[in-house]
């Protein structure tokens, strides 16, 4: 969590970053952007399905729709900060010549993603309308 | 790459600074996709002026993001050497989707 405090200073400061160490092949930085933006559209369909739910299931009870879509925005959310904080933290990684950082996230967002899908089957096919 | 490559110097056979553009055009039409989205919830919220508003931030957020995507393309379009991508660029596109998330849930709520 302190990393992450720190790390947030540095979204906003490229002159931080390239005092750290020597620049790297700029293949690499490239392909560390890609992956960035990888995930950034990972966020946006997770925000693009928040808002799918909540205009296209208007069947659906009240707190469900509002719950399930708000889980998917905030989800969407915390896909992009993650994205744009482990994009510098290998940026600087590859600079300082360390190991890539190791991430459990992958792993947390396909579960959550199993979890609502699961979820959204069975609240389509039982039906919980208003 | 092999020797004879050496006097061109500037073939980069993994066509890197065209992938990453790509990558960004990718994005953009993916916030596109989000911000129709948004203003579809906006427009069903009734024409109430807390729903126009939220789909206002979301129509300015997507601009920043074009607006970062655009310089961005244009920087990896260049030819020659490609810069690496600064920090805020990231940053801005970050904060730009995190805002609309905000001015969604707004939406969802409203809706």
């Amino acid at each position: 969590m302190i990393d992450f405090v720190r790390n947030v200073r540095l979204w906003f400061a490229p002159a931080a970053v390239r005092e750290e160490g020597e620049t790297p092949d700029y293949r690499f930085s490239l392909a560390n952007e890609r992956t960035f933006l990888a995930w950034l559209r990972t966020a946006l369909a997770l925000v693009g399905g928040g808002f799918a739910v909540d205009q296209f299931l208007p069947d659906l009870r009240w707190g469900w729709r509002v719950g399930l879509a708000l889980a998917l925005l905030a989800a969407g959310a915390l896909c992009a900060l993650r994205a744009v904080n482990h994009w510098v933290r290998c940026e600087l990684a590859m600079r300082r010549g360390e190991d890539l950082p190791v991430s459990r996230f992958p792993a947390l967002l396909s579960l959550v993603v199993a979890v609502v899908a699961v979820v959204m089957v069975v609240v389509v096919l039982v039906g919980w309308e208003a | 790459m092999s020797g004879a490559a050496a006097g061109e110097a500037e073939r980069d056979p993994g066509l890197q600074p065209e992938r990453t553009r790509l990558a960004w055009r990718r994005t953009t039409l993916s916030s596109t996709v989000v911000t129709v989205l948004a203003g579809k919830a906006a427009l069903a919220g009734g024409g109430s002026v807390a729903a126009g508003a939220a789909g206002a931030v979301c129509c300015a957020c997507w601009v920043g993001v074009l607006v970062v995507a655009h310089r961005r393309i244009r920087a990896l379009a260049g030819g020659g050497l490609p810069e690496g991508l600064v920090p805020p660029y990231a940053a801005v596109a970050v904060v730009c989707l995190a805002v609309t998330v905000v001015a969604g849930a707004v939406l969802v709520l409203l809706g």
